[in-house]
């Protein structure tokens, strides 16, 4: 009976899959993968909640009836250009955290985060 | 599942990207799956590629124990799924979200601005304000780029005959004559993108992305010095600004003119046109600004992985092979 719904339970899966990414990884680079699977299924949300059965793509033509929600669209058209671009402050935030302490590994950043803050306190 | 190797995963995301392209595709979002294929599928993987050349390529084996997460992750997700049982079926015609502000998009627009791709009109007119912010963040982004990795102003590149010698992209010659072939037409695509957006799918951020792909591509096979001359750093960051510009000053002229702020229909004598000319320049603003913010993000990348590289290869010799030995350090490979 449920069964008309299972686009959000995709979503929700693919959701679940990127956050345990982001909470379980300590490498920064998968971190912002899972963050993008997080991400793309946001808008696999948004897409799937625009769909209308027989609908047809927002381009108003000829003999056409129903279309999709436009709105969606738009929202997440834009979301992904902008996504593409927070991903590389992202990313290039990872690199020169890598060159100031030679690692990507979060455990190992807080060690030497630890470490540094010891030693001005004392 | 447990993939330490992160080349692995950046190929991986890419599928990915191109799976949910043409997952866009079948349910009706044509304009978001453009934007789609060329972000997710090329380049997010191709810009993660660039970072892990930076970072190091694989994982550090696992210290601690995922039970934690996976119970959060369990508990959150069946929260969430709890939550959708009250939701209406897929495909439904009669949801809420298609009652609120769609019919007016789909039966108004037409008479209202004149374009047949609603998504066009909603992006470019109805939501003006709100796609004004999304190109204002992208530009802010790519300053982040800029200000995080962008070197000082290098000296002339010391042997280039020689070092560039060693590149992948001197050797490939059949790559390098198709895309050679190939490039033009990839350009003309995505203008044919950003001017029929109107009336197909398409519109500036597509086109952005297009062509700003055109331009990644030529610079891996010519390499990024090439690349550097004919798009010089300095205009592309001024087109990136002047895109913005462009946009928010249609917003002041429609107010100069006694509209709102980006209301086109006082931009001429005829809403219509009005409505048109606006949308046209927004988007070319929008055009502008993604393909430069793009450019600079990659070509920022690029740049600080050449340096780093020059960097290891210019520093003492034997300290390059205890580096190496000592599985990856700083370089990489």
């Amino acid at each position: 009976m449920f069964l008309g719904l299972y686009n959000y339970w995709i979503v929700v899966l693919l959701m679940m899959i990127g956050f345990y990414i982001v909470i379980a990884h300590g490498n920064l680079i998968k971190k912002l993968v899972g963050l993008t699977i997080f991400q793309t299924s946001v808008f696999i949300f948004y897409i799937s909640m625009g769909n209308v059965d027989s609908g047809s793509a927002p381009i108003l033509a000829e003999g056409v009836a129903r279309y999709s929600n436009p709105l969606p669209h738009v929202l997440i058209l834009t979301a992904i250009v902008v996504g593409i671009a927070t991903t590389a402050l992202g990313l290039a935030l990872v690199v020169r955290i890598k060159e100031s302490y030679g690692s990507i590994e979060e455990d190992e950043i807080q060690i030497q985060d630890q470490l540094t803050e010891d030693k001005t306190s004392c | 599942m447990r993939t330490k190797d992160l080349l692995a995963v950046v190929m991986l995301t890419g599928i990915y990207g191109l799976l949910s392209a043409s997952f866009f595709v079948v349910l009706d979002a044509v304009d978001v799956a453009f934007t789609e294929a060329a972000v997710g599928a090329g380049i997010s993987g191709l810009l993660m590629l660039a970072a892990i050349t930076m970072t190091g390529r694989s994982e550090a084996p696992k210290r601690h124990k995922p039970l934690l997460a996976l119970l959060v992750v369990f508990i959150t997700g069946g929260m969430l799924i709890y939550g959708t049982l009250d939701m209406p079926y897929f495909g439904s015609f009669d949801a809420p979200v298609h009652q609120h502000v769609a019919p007016r998009y789909i039966n108004d627009s037409m008479q209202e601005v004149g374009v047949p791709n609603i998504v066009t009109s909603v992006l470019g007119s109805y939501r003006a304000f709100d796609t004004l912010g999304e190109v204002a963040v992208i530009f802010t982004a790519g300053i982040g780029v800029l200000a995080l990795l962008s070197l000082p102003l290098r000296r002339k590149p010391l042997q280039i005959d020689e070092s560039s010698e060693k590149q992948m992209h001197e050797q490939h010659m059949v790559l390098r004559i198709v895309s050679k072939i190939l490039i033009p037409f990839i350009l003309l695509f995505a203008l044919y993108v950003q001017f029929h957006g109107d009336f197909g799918p398409g519109g500036g951020f597509q086109a952005g992305v297009i062509f700003a792909a055109a331009i990644i591509l030529y610079a891996m096979l010519f390499g990024l010095d090439t690349a550097r001359r004919v798009f010089n750093q300095s205009i592309v960051q001024l087109i990136a600004a002047l895109g913005l510009l462009l946009y928010a000053s249609v917003g002041v002229v429609s107010l100069f003119n006694g509209g709102n702020f980006l209301d086109y229909n006082v931009l001429a004598a005829d809403p219509i046109a009005g409505q048109h000319i606006g949308i046209l320049l927004i988007e070319l603003g929008v055009g502008f600004t993604v393909t430069a913010v793009m450019i600079i993000i990659f070509f920022n990348f690029a740049g600080r992985r050449e340096a780093q590289q020059q960097a290891t290869e210019l520093s003492s010799p034997e300290l390059n092979v205890t580096q190496a030995n000592s599985t990856e350090q700083k370089g990489g490979e």
